[in-house]
Order: C-alpha cells, then sequence, then structure tokens
C-alpha cells in the first residue's frame, strides 16, 4: 500500500462511511493544506479535513503526533510560542482565522478551550463561571445570574453546587473543577469547544460525567476533543481523525474507524499493535 | 491482502489470549470434521458402534463451545478490542455456532445410522449420498483451512461448491421419490436416507457461513446473503 504525503478528507466522503442518522451536517471548521513549523522543525504536514458542526470530532494518536498542536491551530493558541510559524488555513465558517484582520480575543471567545488540568481561578463558583461576562463589560446582576446558572447546568454542576455558589471554586473536586472550567467555557457562548485531554486527570465516574456532557454539549457546540484514551474517543466522538508523526493518516465516521479503518496504521494504533 | 491481524499486539497477554481462542476454534474445527467423516463412514458401512462413538463425542464439541465463548466474552470485557481484534472475536461467536451445528448434523447421521442398522441393511444400496458426501467433505475441510490461514483466496470457489451441492441434493430427493414410487416398501428407508442428504446439505450450508465469517474478519465486509457471484466481486474488491 502506498502511504500519500496528502490525505484530504471530504464531508462527502465522510457522508458515506455510513453514520446511522441521515441528517445534512455542514462544514464548521476547515483545515486546508496546514504545515506548521516550531522553528525548523515541522509538527504538521498539509493536514486537509472538514470538521461537522454540532458533532463531536476526536484527535487520536501516540504522543508527539501533532493531535495537540492541531488542537490549539484552532484558536491559535500556537500564536503563544515564539517559533511557531504556520503555512495553509484554517477555516471557520468559511473565514480564515489566520487572516490579518481576524482579532484573536474575539476568534477565542468564539472558539473556547478546556484543558487537561482544570484550572479555575481563585475565586468564587460564581465568578468563575460571571468571569468571560465581566471581562466583556456586563455587570448587570440579572444578566450574570441568569448566565451563571445556565451555564453550571450545561456543564451538569448546578444541583451541586448551587447552594454554594459564592464558595471558593479551588476546595472542589478535580471532576467538578473541570465542569467548572466547561461552564465557564459556555457562559460566554461559544461555537466551538476545543477539550485538550478533559478527563485524563480525572476518576472513571468523573469521566464518564464528563462525557455523558460531552454527549449533551454537541446540541449546541462544535466539539473538537483530543484525548489518548481511545475508548473515550469511540464513546464520545462522531468523527475520529488518527494523526501519526504530524500527517492525517485517517480520518472518517468513529464507528467505521474502530470496526474497519483502512489505512493499517491506524489499525495497528488503535489494536495496540507495533507499527 | 495484507494479514492485518500478523502483527503482536504490545501486550503480549493479549497475544497469547488471541492464540489460545483461535487454537481453541481450530481444536474444534477438527473434532467437527472428524465427527461428520466418522458419521457418514457409519452410515454407510452400518457401524453402529462407531455411531455410538460419535453421539459421545458431542459433548466435547458442546463443552469447547462453552468454553471459547466464555473466552471471547472475558477479553472483550478485559481488553476492550477494535478493529480486526474484535471482528475476530464477535466473528469466533458466531463461527463456533456454525461448527456446533455441523456437529450435530453429525449427530444426526449416526443416528440414521444406528436406526437404519436396526431396520434392514443393505450395504451396496447407499450410493445415492456417496457423491454429495465428498462435496461436503471437501467444503469443510477448505473454509476450516481458509480460517486457520485467515486467507479469503479459495472462499469464492467453496461458496460455488455449495450451489453444486444444493443442486446435487434437489437430484438426490428426486430419485428417492422414484424408488418409493418404485417400490413403497422402500419408503421408511428413503427417507432416512433422504435425512442424511439434507444433514449433509447443511452442513454445507454451514461451511458456507464459516467462510463469510473469514470475509468479515479479513476485510471487514459483511458478505452474508450474497450470491456466489456478489461475494466473489467483494473479495476481489
Amino acid at each position: 500500500m502506498t502511504e500519500q504525503k496528502t490525505h484530504a478528507f471530504d464531508m462527502a466522503s465522510i457522508a458515506n462511511t455510513g453514520q446511522s442518522n441521515n441528517e445534512v451536517t455542514d462544514t464548521c471548521i476547515k483545515v486546508d493544506n496546514l504545515n506548521l513549523f516550531y522553528g525548523e522543525k515541522q509538527a504538521l504536514f498539509n493536514v486537509n479535513m472538514e470538521m461537522p458542526r454540532k458533532k463531536v470530532t476526536a484527535f487520536i494518536g501516540p504522543s508527539g503526533c501533532g493531535k495537540s498542536t492541531l488542537l490549539r491551530s484552532i484558536n491559535r493558541m500556537n500564536d503563544l510560542v515564539d517559533s511557531a510559524r504556520i503555512e495553509g488555513k484554517i477555516l471557520l465558517d468559511g473565514e480564515d482565522i489566520y487572516d490579518k484582520a481576524v482579532n484573536v480575543a474575539d476568534l477565542r471567545r468564539r472558539v473556547g478551550m478546556v484543558f487537561q488540568k482544570p484550572n479555575p481561578f481563585p475565586k468564587s463558583i460564581y465568578e468563575n463561571v460571571a468571569y468571560g461576562l465581566r471581562i466583556q463589560g456586563v455587570n448587570d446582576r440579572r444578566t450574570l445570574d441568569e448566565t451563571v446558572e445556565k451555564s453550571l447546568r450545561g456543564a451538569a454542576l448546578w444541583d451541586e453546587v448551587k447552594d454554594r455558589l459564592q464558595d471558593n471554586a479551588l476546595g472542589m473536586s478535580g471532576g467538578q473543577q473541570q465542569r467548572l472550567v466547561i461552564a465557564r467555557a459556555i457562559a460566554i457562548e461559544p461555537e466551538v469547544m476545543l477539550l485538550d485531554e478533559p478527563a485524563s486527570a480525572l476518576d472513571p465516574i468523573s469521566t464518564l460525567k464528563i462525557e455523558e456532557l460531552i454527549h449533551e454539549l454537541k446540541e449546541q457546540y462544535t466539539i473538537v476533543i483530543v484525548t489518548h484514551n481511545m475508548q473515550q474517543a469511540a464513546r464520545v466522538s462522531d468523527y475520529t481523525a488518527f494523526l501519526y508523526m504530524g500527517e492525517l493518516i485517517e480520518f472518517g465516521s468513529t464507528n467505521e474507524l474502530f470496526t474497519n479503518p483502512i489505512k493499517k496504521q491506524t489499525e495497528d494504533y488503535i489494536t495496540g499493535r507495533y507499527g | 491482502m495484507e494479514n492485518r491481524a500478523s502483527g503482536q499486539h504490545i501486550s503480549h497477554l493479549f497475544d497469547e489470549e488471541m492464540e489460545n481462542i483461535r487454537n481453541k476454534v481450530l481444536t474444534m474445527g477438527g473434532l467437527v470434521q472428524k465427527q461428520m467423516e466418522q458419521a457418514v463412514k457409519s452410515f454407510i458401512t452400518s457401524d453402529q458402534d462407531l455411531a455410538e462413538k460419535i453421539l459421545q463425542q458431542d459433548e466435547l464439541v458442546n463443552d469447547l463451545e462453552k468454553e471459547i465463548d466464555h473466552e471471547c466474552i472475558e477479553v472483550i470485557a478485559k481488553r476492550q478490542p477494535t478493529a480486526i481484534d474484535l471482528r475476530m472475536l464477535i466473528s469466533i461467536i458466531k463461527v463456533i455456532t456454525d461448527l456446533e451445528r455441523i456437529g450435530d448434523e453429525a449427530g444426526r447421521i449416526a443416528k440414521m445410522a444406528i436406526r437404519l442398522d436396526a431396520t434392514d441393511y443393505y450395504h451396496d444400496q447407499y450410493h445415492e449420498v456417496s457423491h454429495l458426501v465428498e462435496m461436503v467433505k471437501s467444503m469443510l475441510s477448505d473454509s476450516l483451512d481458509a480460517f486457520a490461514r485467515m486467507n479469503t483466496e479459495s472462499i469464492a470457489s467453496i461458496t460455488k461448491r455449495d450451489e453444486k451441492v444444493d443442486r446435487e441434493y434437489t437430484s438426490i430427493i428426486r430419485q428417492l421419490i422414484t424408488r418409493m414410487m418404485e417400490d413403497p416398501r422402500n419408503i421408511t428407508r428413503m427417507l432416512d436416507v433422504l435425512w442424511t442428504a439434507r444433514a449433509l446439505e447443511r452442513i454445507g450450508d454451514h461451511a458456507c457461513n464459516l467462510c463469510e465469517h473469514v470475509v468479515y474478519i479479513v476485510q471487514g465486509d459483511d458478505v452474508r446473503h450474497l450470491n456466489a457471484e456478489e461475494l466473489e466481486q467483494k473479495i476481489q474488491d
């Protein structure tokens, strides 16, 4: 089998790979011939893919394969790395997010991000969730109250914390903190949520709660998740991309990729074999 | 087609467990193959002792079926297999059902041998099924071989042979009906021969199922309920 350097995966080919529902999906994020360099070292090679709206797309692959790099490039977190340089485009709703006219703060409002380790601010639960609105200049008490409740409900946390909203967020359990961070992210109503190993520091029950939450969140948001846990990718995502050494090897419906992958490299990785 | 099950898992224990299950399936396959051959022999030679022995062997086959089922479930629970490993385990669970049924059909033939022996004995009058026996025997051994090697090359030819088996079965029925009409005293015995032919035809079907499972394991294509040409096409794709 000859491996091509460039892998293009379009929606039409994915639509044929057997997702059970027939609903029409449109593209939210389009990665167009993306190359990313950290100084001299190239981290991503000619990545082409289209992530459907209001679906969960998972990136899997061994450490150092570029999955976190790709995820971070979707809200320009790589801008913070001095040596990072990018070629190609990432289109969000058809607009190139690397265009000079794009306001990065505005982009990050539209594309929220949650990290591996929960990072609540050392403030009250309430203030953590209200933070995004406050920096946007919203100070109306009622608006804030409503948003905080809605977001905490959205993150499946409200019932656990409604009686202690003024407690310090750092006193919460790890699983609760992670859901709080998700509540903080959804308070500003982003379009896209990027989750970088959101459950890897959590116990199995908290992990399942986060997975359940991801399933609920996709009703409203386009979700992209990076995970080392393949079973988690299989459980939570609609589409899965397998990356290896900076290349997108295979991208397709999760059901298809985990039962009958096209590429041998994908097969070797997901079945736990030596490549 | 490259053999995707050939690489080793990072976990050697996983490899061992899969290998162990596969070996047991092959043992079970060997057992039912032997059962079938001996059943046919006991039927043709009216060897009652041999027929009794076959019926006793059935327990071994049944035990193996339960054992393999159990081990597949354990591996699924412990290792969350994916892709070819998952297809292999799920298919094995189905393959052993087919093997167990082949054992049952062999048992049925053995029972017929015992009954025929008790009624009368015309040792030269069982040639009706002899051609069918050879065809089904080769189908079964080739399909077990395809499973052992995880090789889909011979599968189209096996399923094509099943169509011949079906035609042969129909022609046997016609012959038997003719004989029954010639002399109604033949009816009881001819019915027994008919049941035997039926059992053999069913064994051919189970051998085909086995082949379909092999295609699913190797290629991930579900080729059940396709005719021989469609199946050949799928294997070539």
